[in-house]
C-alpha cells in the first residue's frame, strides 16, 4: 500500500514539475517572431518522418549513427514496459500484461533486452568516444564546463536505466526459477537468472524491487532533466524537423519591412512625410539584436540543439581557426533565451537587463566570419539552421549599428555608385565583348 | 571568331525578343579572368545559335554581396532597380554564369515582384549537348586528364545543382575524381556570403588554401568550378602552391568551349 502511495507521489510530483518546465520553455520559443511554417502539411511530414523518425541525416557518419539509432530504439521500445511498470506501481501489480499478452509478452520483453543490451554497448562507445577518444568536435571550447558534464551525464543516467531493467528482470527470473522451476523465456535474463538462483529468496526479490525502483525512479529524474538538458532533442526533433524550412537554402529571407521603405523611396509619387505616421509606436528594428528579435523557429531550434557539433566540424571558418562556431551560436541563443525569459517571467516583459544576444553572447567576429555555405545547415540532423541567425544578427550590426567591416563599406558603396562590388563604371559593363 | 553579344536594347529596335537573357554579373563583365569564361559561354552561345541577348549597361549588381553582408537596403533597392529594366524588357528566362546571381535572381527576386526562369550556365550547356547541339572534338584536349569539380555553395547546397556539372565533365575524355568533400559535403571556397571583398577574419589557415590542399591530394590536371568566386579562390590556392604550371582551374564553361575546338 505504501508504496502504491508512494509511486503515485513521485508521479504526480515528477510529472507537475516537468509540464511546469515544458510550460516555460513553451513560453520561451513564443518570445520569438512569428515565421509561417503550416504550409504544405504532407511535405513536412515526410521530412519529420525521414529526419527525425528515420534518422536519415545521422547516417551520413555511419558509426555513430549506427550507436545512436541502438539507444534510439531502445528508448522507443522501452516505452511499452514503462506503461506496464506504471500500472504495476499505481495498482500494486506484477508485470500486468504477462498473462494476457502470452507469448507476445515474452517476444516484447525480449525485445526490450536486446535493444537494452545494444543501447548500453553504445552507451559505453558514447563515453569512449567522448573521454578517452576525445574526438574534436565534442571537445571543442563551448563544450567545458556543464555541456561536457551533462553530455556524460546522460549517459550514465542511460546506463543506470538499462542496469535497473537488468536487476529486475534477472532477479524476477531466478525468484521464478526457485519458485517454481520454470522461466519467464526473456532472452538475457533467462541467461542471466540462474546466476542469481544461489541467492536467498528475500535478497532475490529486493534485488527485484531496487531494479524495479531504480528504474522508475531514473525514467522520473531523466524526465525532469530533460528540460535543462541538451538531451531535450528527443522531444523537440520531432516538431523541429515538422517546422524546417521548406525553401532552397540560398534563400535568405526577405525582410518585408526594408520593401516598404524601398518601395517608398523609388516611387516619386508619394510624400514620404504623409505616410507611415499614423503608427509611430510601430518602429521595428532591422535585423536582430537579441533573442527576443528571432523567429520562434530560430528559438525552437536552440531548444533542439543537442550539441553533437556536426555543424562545427564542417564549418570552413571554424575548420581555419575561425573564432566562429555554428553550434556555439546556438548554444548562446539558448542560454541567453533561458535568461531572457527567467527574467520576464520575473520582472514582466519591459524588462531589461542590459545584456543582449549580439555583444554579450555572440561576438561581431564570429559573425564576419561565416561565408554562408550552409554547411552547418545541412550537416545538423534535426534541421537546425544556425546560418538565418547569423545573418539576422548582421542585420543589426549593418543596418541599425553602422558597424561593417571597413572593405566591405567599400564594396556596398560600389554597389549604390556604380552597380558593382567593384570600382567599375557601369558604362564599361559590356567592354568585355569588344577586348578580343 | 568574333563574338556576337545582342545587347536587349538593339534587340528591342529591331523588334525581336530572345529566348534568354545571358546575365552576365559584375564578375563577368569586369574581373579579368571571369571574362574568360563570359566569352567561353558566349562561344558556346553562338555556336549552338542560341537566340540571347545581355542588358549590357543596363546591367547593375543583383544585390547578392550587399545582402549576405547584412545590408537588405542596399540589396532591395538593387533589386527593384534590376527588376524594372528585366520587366521593361518583359524577361521570361534568365542564364548566368554566376551561382550567387544564379540564387538571388532564381530565389529572391520572387519576392520583391520579379518572377523568371532562371538557370545555371552548366544547365544550359547540358541541355545543349543532349540536344547534339554541341559537338565535343574527338581525341579532345583532356584525354587522360585527370579533373576535379569543386562545387560552389550556391550552387550546391543553396539550390541543389549537383549533376549538370558533372555530367557535362563526364562527357570529357577526362577522368572525373572526387574530393573526400564533395557534392552536400562541398567545402567552401572561402568567397562566400561578402568574404570575397574583405580579410578573412584571425584564424590559422586560408579557407581557399585548405580546399586546394584538398584538390591537390587528388594530383589533378584541371580543377574545375562553376562560379567565377571559386575560380579567383582556387587559382590564388594554386599560386600558393606553386603549381600553376601543372594544374588549371577551368570553368565549366571553358571545359566545354575548348573541348568543342570554339
Amino acid at each position: 500500500m505504501i508504496s502504491k502511495i508512494l509511486f503515485t507521489v513521485l508521479l504526480i510530483v515528477s510529472l507537475g514539475f516537468f509540464s511546469w518546465n515544458i510550460y516555460k520553455i513553451y513560453y520561451n520559443i513564443y518570445l520569438g517572431k512569428d515565421v509561417k511554417r503550416n504550409d504544405n502539411k504532407k511535405h513536412r511530414l515526410k521530412t519529420m518522418i525521414l529526419v527525425a523518425f528515420g534518422q536519415k541525416k545521422m547516417f551520413k557518419r555511419p558509426i555513430p549513427a549506427l550507436l545512436h539509432l541502438a539507444i534510439y530504439l531502445a528508448f522507443i521500445i522501452t516505452q511499452i514496459e514503462l506503461i506496464e511498470i506504471f500500472i504495476d506501481g499505481i495498482f500494486g501489480t506484477h508485470r500486468f500484461f504477462k498473462d494476457s499478452l502470452g507469448n507476445f509478452y515474452t517476444f516484447i520483453i525480449s525485445f526490450i533486452e536486446i535493444l537494452s543490451l545494444l543501447a548500453l554497448i553504445a552507451t559505453f562507445a558514447f563515453l569512449y568516444r567522448r573521454n578517452l577518444l576525445k574526438l574534436p568536435r565534442l571537445n571543442m571550447n563551448e563544450m567545458k564546463g556543464w555541456p561536457k558534464m551533462d553530455a556524460n551525464m546522460i549517459l550514465y543516467m542511460e546506463i543506470i536505466l538499462v542496469l535497473c531493467i537488468f536487476m529486475m528482470n534477472s532477479a524476477d527470473e531466478a525468484i521464478k526459477i526457485e519458485k517454481s522451476n520454470l522461466s519467464y523465456g526473456f532472452t538475457i535474463s533467462s541467461f542471466l537468472g540462474p546466476f542469481l538462483c544461489s541467492l536467498d529468496y528475500n535478497l532475490l526479490f529486493i534485488i527485484e524491487r531496487i531494479g524495479w525502483w531504480g528504474h522508475i525512479i531514473m525514467v522520473f529524474a531523466f524526465l525532469n532533466y530533460l528540460p535543462y538538458s541538451k538531451h531535450f532533442h528527443i522531444l523537440l526533433a520531432f516538431p523541429n524537423t515538422y517546422y524546417s524550412n521548406l525553401q532552397k537554402k540560398g534563400k535568405f529571407t526577405n525582410m518585408e519591412n526594408v520593401t516598404k521603405e524601398v518601395k517608398l523611396m523609388m516611387n516619386p509619387d508619394i510624400d514620404p512625410f504623409s505616410v507611415n505616421n499614423e503608427n509611430p509606436t510601430d518602429l521595428e528594428s532591422f535585423g536582430a539584436k537579441d533573442v527576443t528579435d528571432l523567429t520562434w523557429k530560430n528559438l525552437m531550434d536552440s531548444y533542439t540543439c543537442t550539441e553533437c557539433g556536426r555543424c562545427t566540424s564542417s564549418c570552413p571558418a571554424n575548420l581555419t581557426g575561425k573564432l566562429l562556431s555554428p553550434r556555439k551560436i546556438m548554444m548562446d541563443t539558448r542560454d541567453r533565451l533561458t535568461e531572457v525569459g527567467d527574467n520576464f517571467r520575473k520582472n514582466g516583459k519591459d524588462y531589461q537587463d542590459g545584456k543582449s544576444l549580439l555583444g554579450n553572447y555572440i561576438t561581431e567576429e564570429e559573425l564576419w566570419a561565416c561565408t554562408s555555405c550552409n554547411a552547418c545547415v545541412e550537416e545538423c540532423p534535426v534541421n537546425i539552421d544556425p546560418l538565418s541567425i547569423i545573418i539576422d544578427l548582421r542585420r543589426y550590426l549593418v543596418m541599425e549599428q553602422s558597424k561593417v567591416p571597413n572593405e566591405l563599406t567599400g564594396m556596398l558603396t560600389n554597389i549604390e555608385n556604380n552597380g558593382a562590388p567593384w570600382q567599375f563604371s557601369p558604362t564599361d559593363r559590356l567592354k568585355w565583348a569588344e577586348d578580343e | 571568331m568574333n563574338l556576337r553579344v545582342p545587347t536587349m536594347s538593339e534587340m528591342i529596335a529591331k523588334n525581336e525578343s530572345p529566348d534568354f537573357l545571358f546575365w552576365v554579373g559584375c564578375s563577368g563583365s569586369f574581373d579579368d579572368r571571369a571574362k574568360k569564361i563570359t566569352k567561353a559561354l558566349v562561344k558556346i552561345l553562338n555556336n549552338c545559335k542560341v537566340n540571347f541577348a545581355v542588358l549590357g549597361v543596363e546591367e547593375s549588381c543583383t544585390g547578392d554581396p550587399a545582402k549576405r553582408a547584412g545590408n537588405e537596403f542596399t540589396f532591395q533597392m538593387q533589386a527593384m532597380m534590376n527588376i524594372q529594366v528585366l520587366d521593361g524588357y518583359v524577361i521570361k528566362k534568365i542564364v548566368t554564369a554566376c551561382p550567387h546571381c544564379f540564387n538571388t535572381l532564381k530565389n529572391e527576386y520572387p519576392e520583391l515582384g520579379g518572377n523568371y526562369e532562371v538557370i545555371h550556365h552548366s544547365q544550359l550547356i547540358q541541355e545543349l549537348i543532349n540536344q547534339g547541339k554541341i559537338v565535343l572534338a574527338d581525341g579532345g584536349v583532356y584525354k587522360g586528364k585527370r579533373i576535379t569539380f569543386h562545387d560552389p555553395c550556391y550552387l550546391g547546397r543553396a539550390n541543389d545543382v549537383y549533376e549538370a556539372p558533372r555530367e557535362l565533365i563526364e562527357k570529357l575524355d577526362g577522368e572525373l575524381v572526387e574530393m573526400k568533400r564533395c557534392k552536400t559535403k562541398g567545402l567552401c571556397c572561402g568567397a562566400g556570403g561578402a568574404q570575397m571583398f574583405k580579410e578573412a577574419e584571425k584564424g590559422n589557415k586560408e579557407i581557399n588554401i585548405e580546399r586546394t590542399e584538398e584538390a591537390l591530394e587528388l594530383k589533378p590536371n584541371i580543377i574545375a568550378t562553376g562560379c567565377p568566386f571559386c575560380n579567383t579562390m582556387m587559382t590564388d590556392g594554386i599560386k600558393n602552391f606553386e603549381k600553376e604550371k601543372e594544374v588549371e582551374v577551368l570553368d565549366i564553361a571553358e571545359l566545354i568551349a575548348n573541348a568543342a575546338n570554339l
